[in-house]
């Protein structure tokens, strides 16, 4: 009832906005009433810095900022900073060792007070902090000291050249938080500040005003944005949970909500969605890979809590790399595209799929080889001796628990991948977990990605911006998810090898952009081809849906889907 | 029940009481079409896939999306004898599905129920018969009303699920977790009614006249009560098998519970939900197995109280 009387009021403001506004869009800040975002995924946090899961990030992404964004070229765009630093104008040291930002005059936090440089310098120790398991410490990868120069300027040092300096304060996963809110938050009492957590102060246009764990958030226009004119909204019911097709239905059929977010649905069902004409569906193409993720340690639970899937136990069959080799063999990835995404995904071997100067030519798994995966298992000695219809090799049998979240999608994936590996002789036990608690990051749940108590899981992945480097780095033996670092940290799969570590270093010190790729493409190529630790499947389009009532909306795949919900508008008739 | 006069050898030879209940039941109509389906159904699942012959996990992409044959021979449909109800988006036989989905579905059905029988029962008769434990018992009821099946089974799986699955596999283990899921929270309807005729039978002469000769409690309640109340156990009975097919079905259709390869009717109406509108029998199918189920067991737990009851059975 409240939904629909909120519609309404919304549709009444469309009426008058348009008549108000003949030319589109401007006026003055919520003149455009209410509007309906649904996300199949439900938000349980809305501060990134403790939460890796897509959800989090972009839900947040309406109340806190960074410095600068990628738009949906990928190029940097100035938020909270008043241009993007280079070399040219002076932001960059000539060395690279360091970036100058400076914020814009005037900005305020939601609460009414001015955001300063001292801020950014605490984000950075928030993040930074020991024990504080920062599930975005990635984006401060070799950062040596942040310092206010003065009230608006900060100094970024790295320990060494930065090629790529825009990483700190930029994208979604590293706005800037306020330092009175969380200055007791630091460490490991990070996750215990929860009405910090749940309602962060900002400078993004619109505040919280409740927030229910993993259900739905209201939000209102911040008072103190920056732009006098935005946003249009007044008011912002986030709604998260259900499914993707609910979600779909509810924008595409019904009307309900103005904007679904990653519609992962067989493309035959989209299409008949959208007959309807009530919404419209939009997609891009960016560094989104499918993938399956294999697990270097052992996940049995027989061993005692907090050894299990952790490097004390190396996995008893897939540290073999015949093994995972032969696994990736076995998967036809022209058949999942073709039952999955259709025109909004295509095979690939690739982690990094994009830009071209990143992306490895390694098109070698894109054939399904049956018979070579079989022969490859033989000849590392896994045969089925006692003839069940699985490998063994020393009593260990080849029995994969394959793990992914709820999606029929990735139903079907897991349908059509377990049929194959069945072929090689690889048992495969399925199973799925609720999206929200698979990509919560919870550490008190057996069942997040990040604790990986599964033989394999399949989700996808992305980085945000242009350049791999935090995206690759992420695989660093120091940021293997465990007890340790409250289970946070990307580096899923527990793969560590000191070579690799080498690179992302050198990767870290190297300025030319042609060196940088071939070295995207080495670690690329070891990750993916050479040692199957990351099994790429699709490289997916993202495909979201709007409301033909809802203008404004340009979809990015290189940050968040919300990063310009600020000149959302609605439109007339 | 009043005693036969004396001289009843004369008028008719002793008849098994349980034929005068088979003659009531069998004159409730929908009863007896309700057993019938229900005998139907129960072939249908366990004797089907053994002559059937097809794998139900199968895929067979180039054969996906058939059509079912009353389309094909009617419409110009994909469709194949082969695959008399079609196949899914993955090339999966759904009468096999159906099938394999229909055995997990009434097992967990009987093995719930009669979990939840037997809980009820004994609770229902502890608390009716014996007054110290009438209060706690019947709080404790309470308590377990007011619990949630969802988050209750969530919380299960989340500490059970790895035990169970070591010890007895994946889908045993699974298994193992809904029944019990679903047994210990659907008893307390039976333990209510149970209770409520069990007090008011302990006050009538035959119990006290048993008592009065000094027969233990057990014997009480095995030779007099419980035959008393089995009228009442019966119905709920089949009332519980209804409401544990539901429940795993809703289970299933909100994705938690049996792993995705492993179908059940609920699993399969929530596979085939995105694509409702162009394949309606995919919905269809599991839907009426779920509601011809359930209903022809509530029909013949009507047959059975009207047979059970020896008021109406006129005796």
């Amino acid at each position: 009832m409240k939904l629909k009387t909120a519609l309404l009021g919304a549709a009444g403001a469309v009426c008058l906005s348009s008549m108000a506004f003949a030319e589109g869009h401007e006026g003055e800040r919520g003149r455009d009433g209410h509007l309906s975002i649904i996300y199949w995924q439900a938000p349980s946090i809305l501060n990134p810095y403790l939460s890796g899961g897509t959800k989090d990030v972009e839900s947040s992404s309406l109340v806190i900022e960074p410095l600068a964004r990628h738009d949906q070229n990928g190029a940097l765009v100035p938020y909270l900073a008043v241009e993007i630093p280079t070399v040219g104008n002076g932001g960059v040291s000539e060395d690279l060792t360091s970036i100058t930002w400076k914020l814009q005059e005037g900005l305020l936090w939601s609460d009414g007070t001015p955001v300063t440089a001292a801020d950014v310098v605490f984000t950075a120790n928030y993040c930074m902090a020991p024990d504080g398991g920062c599930a975005q410490l990635a984006k401060f990868e070799g950062v040596a000291s942040v310092e206010a120069l003065d009230d608006l300027t900060v100094k970024v040092t790295f320990t060494g050249p930065k090629p790529n300096p825009y990483l700190p304060f930029v994208g979604a996963q590293s706005p800037i938080i306020q330092a009175a809110q969380f200055a007791d938050c630091l460490g490991a009492k990070a996750p215990e500040c929860t009405d910090a957590n749940f309602g962060p102060i900002g400078t993004g246009p619109f505040v919280v005003t409740d927030f229910r764990t993993n259900d739905v958030i209201q939000l209102e226009a911040n008072q103190n944005y920056r732009d006098a004119n935005k946003p249009a909204f007044a008011t912002v019911t986030f709604k998260g949970g259900g499914d993707a097709t609910a979600s779909a239905r509810a924008v595409l059929e019904t009307g309900e909500f103005d904007y679904a977010w990653n519609l992962q649905l067989a493309p035959d069902v989209i299409a008949g969605m959208a007959a309807a004409g009530v919404g419209t569906p939009v997609s891009a193409f960016g560094t989104l890979v499918e993938r399956i993720e294999v697990n270097m340690t052992n996940p049995s639970p027989d061993l005692p809590e907090g050894e299990r899937s952790t490097a004390a136990h190396p996995h008893p069959f897939m540290s073999d790399p015949a093994v995972r080799a032969a696994l990736s063999m076995a998967i036809d990835r022209n058949l999942l595209v073709e039952v999955g995404y259709g025109q909004a995904g295509r095979p690939t071997c690739n982690l990094v799929p994009a830009p071209a100067i990143f992306a490895s030519d390694n098109t070698g798994c894109l054939t399904q080889d049956i018979e070579g995966a079989k022969a490859l298992l033989d000849g590392a000695g896994w045969v089925d001796s006692n003839g069940d219809g699985v490998r063994e090799k020393d009593g260990v049998e080849l029995r994969v628990l394959y793990q992914t979240s709820t999606n029929a999608v990735r139903q079907d994936f897991q349908a059509l991948i377990k049929e194959w590996w069945g072929e090689i002789g690889v048992a495969t036990e399925l199973r799925n977990i609720d999206a929200s608690v698979f990509f919560g990051g919870d550490p008190g749940s057996p069942d997040t990605y990040q604790k990986f108590y599964a033989d394999v899981e399949m989700y996808a992945n992305n980085f945000e911006g242009t350049d791999p480097e935090s995206y690759v780095a992420a695989y660093t033996c120091d940021k293997a998810p465990g007890p340790d670092s409250q289970w946070q940290g990307e580096n899923v799969n527990r793969f560590c090898d000191p070579a690799y570590d080498a690179l992302v270093a050198e990767l870290g010190g190297t300025a030319d952009i042609e060196e940088r790729g071939r070295l995207v493409r080495m670690m690329n190529d070891m990750l993916t081809k050479d040692s199957n630790v990351i099994i790429p499947l699709v490289d997916r389009g993202r495909v979201s849906a709007h409301a033909n009532t809802l203008g404004g909306v340009v979809l990015n795949t290189f940050d968040s889907e919300l990063w310009n919900a600020a000149d959302w508008y609605r439109v007339g008739n | 029940m009043t005693d036969p006069s004396l001289d009843m050898s004369t008028v008719a030879p002793t008849r098994n009481q349980w034929w005068d209940v088979w003659d009531q039941f069998k004159s409730h109509r929908g009863a007896v079409i309700g057993a019938m389906f229900l005998i139907f159904i129960t072939l249908f699942v366990v004797v089907g896939p053994w002559l059937y012959g097809v794998d139900p996990a199968k895929l067979d992409i180039r054969n996906k999306d058939m059509r079912p044959f009353y389309l094909g021979l009617f419409t110009d449909v994909k469709w194949s004898w082969t695959r008399p109800l079609g196949t899914d988006h993955l090339g999966r036989d759904i009468m096999a599905n159906l099938m394999q989905g229909g055995k997990i579905s009434l097992a967990v059905g009987w093995v719930a129920m009669l979990l939840a029988l037997v809980l009820g029962t004994l609770v229902g008769v502890f608390a009716g018969f014996f007054k110290r434990l009438d209060g706690p018992l019947m709080r404790f009821t309470d308590l377990v009303l007011s619990l949630p099946l969802l988050p209750l089974l969530l919380v299960m799986m989340l500490l059970f699920r790895d035990p169970l699955r070591a010890s007895f596999g994946p889908e045993t283990g699974i298994f193992i977790l809904i029944v019990t899921g679903i047994g210990i929270t659907s008893w307390m309807h039976t333990a209510r009614i149970v209770r409520g005729d069990i007090l008011a039978i302990k006050e009538r002469e035959f119990v006290l006249a048993a008592r009065s000769i000094g027969t233990p409690p057990r014997r009480v309640i095995m030779r007099h009560l419980l035959p008393n109340v089995m009228s009442p156990i019966m119905v709920s009975a089949t009332l519980g098998l209804a409401t544990a097919i539901i429940t795993e079905s809703a289970l299933s259709f909100l994705g938690l519970g049996f792993p995705s390869d492993f179908p059940t009717w609920g699993k399969i109406l929530f596979d085939s939900v995105d694509r409702m509108t162009n394949f309606p029998e995919r919905v269809i199918w599991p839907g009426l197995a779920i509601s011809l189920t359930v209903l022809s067991v509530n029909y013949i737990g009507d047959g059975l109280r009207d047979a059970l009851d020896p008021r109406i059975r006129g005796l």
